[in-house]
């Protein structure tokens, strides 16, 4: 009723709401991530413009680690399964998303997969996201860090172009460097600088899956989250010491904004 | 390929049709939302998808008010501010920034029509 003058006319009313849009889908992904830590499992989003490598990195993962690691993948895309299929090729076992329309993997895409793959006693998951530097960067999936794969031949300044993506990376992947000698024009500490003014913690990691290069230093990498995920006085060191390397970061504006995705500070309790 | 700014609208919609639904309101009036620069969302692109979604809902009258707000980096230690397209560190003491603000998708407030 209107307070003015007591007719039956109805009032409008301001309502504050201050709530992220997208709470839902984060909290499927705190539900994701829960389950990924009980289980000491390391989740990878792995994103990256279409071409840009993640399957073939992922490819060569399982071919230099596959025997020592229990490795899982789940791989999206719009169409088409044949990323899962190359990489249950590759050998492993691998869940595969058809998006249709969706240019993006979400927190309930990644809760339902779950439930088609024998990922509990994996050492690393793999979200292969779908090939796309803008959208895949908005949802959060539960992830315990955030790979980019970016090819040697998108240009120098793809970071700039893209800072979204990469301010919210853990990791840049700078992938096919085999290709460099074929390209005069890309410079590599040009690409580090542009990462630079997107990236507060710019990790760059030049990789081939052709050739191996680079691939000791990202089995090591990926072997340093495991060791954050687990509670171990290792973790506690390592937290201690501060060490980039181990503790993912995600750029929190404020307290209301992403939950802390650091696992070593959740494992420890704090 | 749709947009991920379809996703999004959906989910302010359903959470502005179940605000409605606590109040027990009639029609919505208005919606306020704020989007950073650095949040990844279009406005304009949000704004296209409103219009084309909205239609036969609760909101199909209402305004959509979106407040951007500009990415703003800061050193955590000293605070200084970092200009946009410089390195994300601190110039004095090399700190990495911090994002201050610029990345919300954040539904502010709702005005609607309450017997």
């Amino acid at each position: 009723m209107c307070e003015t003058c007591g007719c039956g006319d109805p009032a409008v009313v301001a309502v504050d709401v201050h709530d992220r849009i997208l709470a839902g889908n984060e909290r499927t992904a705190r539900h994701n991530r829960e389950h990924f830590q009980e289980r000491g499992v390391v989740a990878v989003n792995l994103m990256g413009s279409p071409g840009s490598g993640k399957t073939a990195i992922l490819e060569a993962t399982a071919h230099a680690a596959g025997h020592r690691r229990r490795l899982a993948a789940i791989s999206g895309d719009l169409a088409t399964d044949r990323d899962a299929q190359r990489l249950r090729a590759a050998g492993i076992p691998s869940a595969s998303i058809a998006t249709g329309s969706a240019c993006h993997l979400d927190a309930e895409m990644i809760h339902h997969a779950l439930h088609d793959l024998a990922w509990g006693d994996c050492s690393f998951l793999f979200i292969e996201n779908v090939g796309n530097l803008v959208c895949p960067a908005v949802y959060d999936l539960g992830e315990a860090v955030r790979v980019v794969a970016l090819s040697v031949t998108e240009g120098e300044d793809k970071p700039l172009k893209y800072p979204v993506m990469f301010l919210k990376a853990d990791l840049v992947l700078l992938t096919k460097i085999d290709l460099l000698p074929h390209l005069p024009d890309v410079r590599v500490d040009a690409i580090a600088d542009a990462l630079a003014r997107v990236m507060p913690r710019p990790v760059l990691l030049p990789v081939s899956a052709r050739t191996g290069e680079g691939l000791d230093q990202w089995l090591g990498w990926l072997e340093g989250q495991r060791s954050c995920l687990a509670n171990t006085p290792l973790a506690e060191a390592l937290e201690d010491a501060g060490r980039d390397a181990c503790a993912p970061r995600l750029n929190r504006s404020r307290d209301h904004e992403w939950p802390s995705r650091s696992r070593a500070q959740q494992k420890i309790g704090r | 390929m749709t947009m991920h700014e379809y996703s999004i609208l959906r989910a302010l919609l359903d959470r502005v049709e179940a605000e409605a639904q606590a109040h027990h309101a009639s029609a919505v009036r208005r919606i306020r939302v704020r989007i950073g620069e650095l949040a990844g969302v279009d406005p304009e692109l949000l704004r296209s998808a409103y219009s084309l979604l909205r239609e036969r809902s609760i909101c199909q009258d209402a305004d959509l008010e979106i407040c951007t707000m500009e990415a703003r980096w800061e050193c955590v230690r000293c605070t200084r501010q970092i200009a946009p397209g410089e390195i994300l560190r601190c110039p004095e003491c090399a700190t990495p920034a911090r994002l201050a603000s610029g990345d919300e998708i954040v539904l502010e407030q709702i005005a609607m029509e309450v017997p």
